[in-house]
């Protein structure tokens, strides 16, 4: 069958089983543009690349299926380097497919022209320029393979304008042929002999939880081994839901805003059993300071990440759910021969106690202002079951505190690369994967403001999520760090209440807007936003700007030295000794 | 810090060197010197790297490499477990009673004259880094004109190939 390169390529993404792009068009990417209206693959027109990759990768969180965004040459490619440098950061399975300037004058500075092969390199797991349609197909294989296989990240596939026209006979390659690429994903048993050796003997064990077992489908597996071998579980921002919080072993989030029992258990324990987490510094703080006393044994699928920052006794190269299970499984059978689960009482029971005198805390005085907290927990005790995505800072912070996640894939958010305006574009991908689900995004009022114009997008494809703005007038992430290091010298953090009126915004987008300027306002605001199934939902909740986000470990300090809230936070004399990074 | 010669085995493709050229500066990995050509199978080259690290930070630049999606096989050797081998060709002034003096040093370290004007001697010579860094020391007292280096090929000492021996590092991870 003879079919050009731009249908060869809608044929191959059918045949990977992709059911919606998020995407624009353009110049370079036109041909394309044409057999898509015959596929029936659903496109989603964005109003900017960056909220087509961000939707990609909302897609690909929560389904766990490889996210597709879709652009021209030039700077379409460069509108989505953001999202991919966020996929590549977060290990999201996105195919970005871009269009390129002909191949006769690539290399010319043509109009739209830009390297984006060049330019995406180091932040996409792997990236293709397709200069000939009979390598066409086989490429979009090798992308999905390698975007959703060992480790996921982002790929690249840059196809340019004349190879989309090109006339090529159809052939479905069966194999993927990358001689160089070939993830390791079963667990050494005898490295999870010796694992399990190490948790027998622990004292006070932590099971520290991390992305890769989200990625991994491997919460329920997660759930038996941590049960069966009472190990307490914290879950890091990307984990959130991999365990869940209303269980005694969970002990919330650690790092930087985690919860004081978390980031305590992990300074206390004797052994840390990291599965897919990365030892990432909002997580360790202080590197050199970080869990002193363990001994750590590292399950990742990727080899780079074992003693990368901490050095392992125990590492186990692997997928996490063919590690846990088989951790699991050696655990019952060494547990059924000593008797029984070695006695952790005490352990057990400090944890518990430092749960129960330290927990998260915020007053919300009954006159208002509306703390940003507040909102959430009364987002959370009205729509339990939603799927939250949150933008980069403090809502981000404390929408991970206070809701109580009990599944995963049910918050969403840009952890590694902290990447602002993440959130309604993000929301809007998790929306039209998961429509049987209500989709909730958490924003900030700064985050917003990036990224608002996919409201349009919401409204026009009619996938409708509900963006609950946490107003309070501030960058209040920067604000913080200024008021607590900065001698509370505000620098160009200040965006306004008012400025522009989230109502209004949220009317002219064709969604509805809705505002709560008082904490009585709260619990109608939100049951109104939830009546609403047919349309988005902007939600403009009037917060207290001074609110600062608690626990926390101020940057490059040691997790020792958490500070609780406000009341134990020392301003910084001297803006020089203001925490690094 | 120190020396590490690494072998890369590499799929022929567009961007290759660019990429682990790229992985070396994102990750802030000192190459020394690095070599590439073509190996005795259709589409694959071999590039020799030649960098300057810590024997931690060397862990990461082997699993970052192997991360590749065109790195076949990366390989360090172990000092003294490799043969390594550089070209070397020097133009160096060789006027008057220089020029025997030039040609004798370079019969004695075995380096070829490859052109002659009035006034230099161009030289090739080809060695183990050392021979060719005494030989650059001494022409040097002559007056150098200009210089240009291969950087460093190598292979394993022994019977057996690059694909043919494992990775440590990632034996090492992987606790085999």
């Amino acid at each position: 069958m003879k079919v050009t390169g731009a249908q060869a390529l809608f044929m191959a993404l059918e045949g990977e089983g992709v059911e919606i792009v998020f995407g624009i068009p353009g110049g370079a990417i036109l041909p394309a543009y044409d057999p898509l209206i015959d596929s029936k693959i659903r496109h989603v027109l964005c109003r900017h690349e960056q909220g087509a990759g961000h939707a990609a990768e909302g897609y690909a969180w929560a389904t766990g299926k490889v996210g597709v965004a879709m652009a021209t040459s030039g700077p379409g490619g460069c509108n989505l380097v953001t999202a991919l440098a966020d996929a590549k950061m977060d290990s999201v399975p996105i195919v970005a497919i871009t269009g390129q300037v002909p191949t006769p004058v690539v290399g010319n500075d043509a109009f739209q022209e830009a390297d984006i092969t060049g330019i995406t390199m180091p932040i996409t797991k792997h990236n293709f320029l397709v200069k000939d349609a009979n390598e066409l197909v086989e490429t979009i294989r090798a992308a999905f393979h390698i975007a959703r296989t060992g480790r996921p990240g982002p790929v690249l596939v840059d196809i340019p304008k004349d190879v989309q026209l090109q006339e090529i006979t159809w052939r479905w390659p069966e194999e993927v042929d990358l001689p160089g690429y070939k993830p390791t994903t079963k667990g050494n048993l005898k490295q999870v002999r010796e694992a399990v050796k190490l948790i027998m003997a622990s004292e006070r064990p932590v099971l520290y939880v991390g992305g890769g077992v989200i990625k991994a489908d491997a919460a329920k597996e997660l759930y038996r081994l941590a049960v069966d071998g009472r190990l307490p579980v914290v879950t890091t921002l990307m984990a959130r839901g991999a365990f869940p919080d209303d269980h005694e072993l969970a002990l919330g989030m650690p790092g930087m805003h985690g919860n004081y029992a978390a980031v305590t258990a992990m300074q206390k324990a004797d052994l840390l059993i990291a599965l897919g987490a990365r030892f990432d510094d909002r997580v360790t703080g202080q590197l050199s300071t970080f869990a002193p006393h363990a001994k750590v044994i590292h399950v990742d699928i990727d080899p780079a990440e074992i003693g990368k920052n901490r050095a392992a006794d125990v590492p186990i190269v692997g997928d996490a759910k063919d590690v846990i299970v088989k951790l699991h499984g050696e655990l019952k059978r060494r547990q059924d021969e000593a008797g029984g689960v070695p006695d952790r009482s005490a352990w057990l029971a400090t944890l518990e106690r430092w749960k129960r005198e330290y927990p998260l805390r915020y007053e919300q005085p009954s006159d208002g202002p509306i703390k940003p907290q507040f909102a959430i927990q009364r987002l959370y005790e009205h729509a339990k079951d939603a799927i939250v995505v949150s933008g980069v800072g403090q809502h981000q912070m404390w929408a991970s505190q206070f809701w109580r996640f009990s599944e995963p894939r049910t918050w969403i958010n840009s952890g590694g690369l902290g990447t602002m305006g993440f959130a309604v574009p993000a929301a809007l991908g998790a929306a039209a994967g998961r429509p049987d689900r209500r989709v909730i995004a958490i924003d900030g009022d700064g985050c917003f403001q990036m990224t608002a114009q996919e409201l349009a997008t919401s409204t026009t494809e009619r996938i409708p999520v509900i963006v609950a703005i946490i107003n309070n007038a501030y960058l209040g992430m920067v604000r913080q760090w200024q008021q607590l290091f900065y001698n509370e010298r505000y620098s160009q953090v200040y965006l306004s209440h008012d400025v522009p009126d989230y109502v209004k915004l949220a009317e002219a987008y064709g969604a509805v807007g809705l505002r709560a300027e008082h904490p009585d306002e709260v619990d109608a605001v939100i049951e109104k936003a939830l009546s609403v199934t047919d349309r988005s939902v902007v939600i403009d909740f009037r917060c207290d700007p001074a609110e600062m986000c608690f626990p926390m470990v101020p940057a490059g300090a040691s997790n020792d030295d958490i500070i609780l809230g406000p009341e134990f936070a020392k301003p910084a004399e001297d803006p020089a000794e203001a925490p690094i990074a | 810090m120190s020396l590490h010669t690494l072998s890369v085995l590499v799929e022929d493709k567009p961007g290759v060197l660019t990429r682990v050229a790229g992985l070396f500066a994102a990750r802030g990995f000192n190459i020394d010197s690095l070599a590439v050509g073509p190996t005795h199978e259709p589409g694959l080259s071999r590039m020799t790297i030649v960098v300057n690290v810590d024997r931690k930070p060397l862990e990461q630049v082997t699993k970052q490499l192997n991360k590749l999606i065109n790195v076949i096989k990366v390989l360090e050797h172990e000092p003294g477990e490799a043969v390594e081998r550089e070209l070397m060709l020097v133009k160096v002034r060789a006027e008057g009673d220089a020029r025997a003096r030039v040609i004798e040093i370079a019969e004695i370290f075995r380096a070829r004259i490859l052109d002659v004007t009035h006034r230099t001697l161009t030289i090739e010579a080809t060695g183990a880094p050392d021979k060719l860094e005494a030989l650059r020391e001494l022409l040097g007292d002559f007056g150098i004109v200009e210089l240009a280096r291969t950087g460093r090929v190598a292979l394993a000492r022994g019977e057996r190939s690059i694909r043919e021996r494992g990775l440590r590092a990632v034996r090492q991870a992987k606790g085999a």
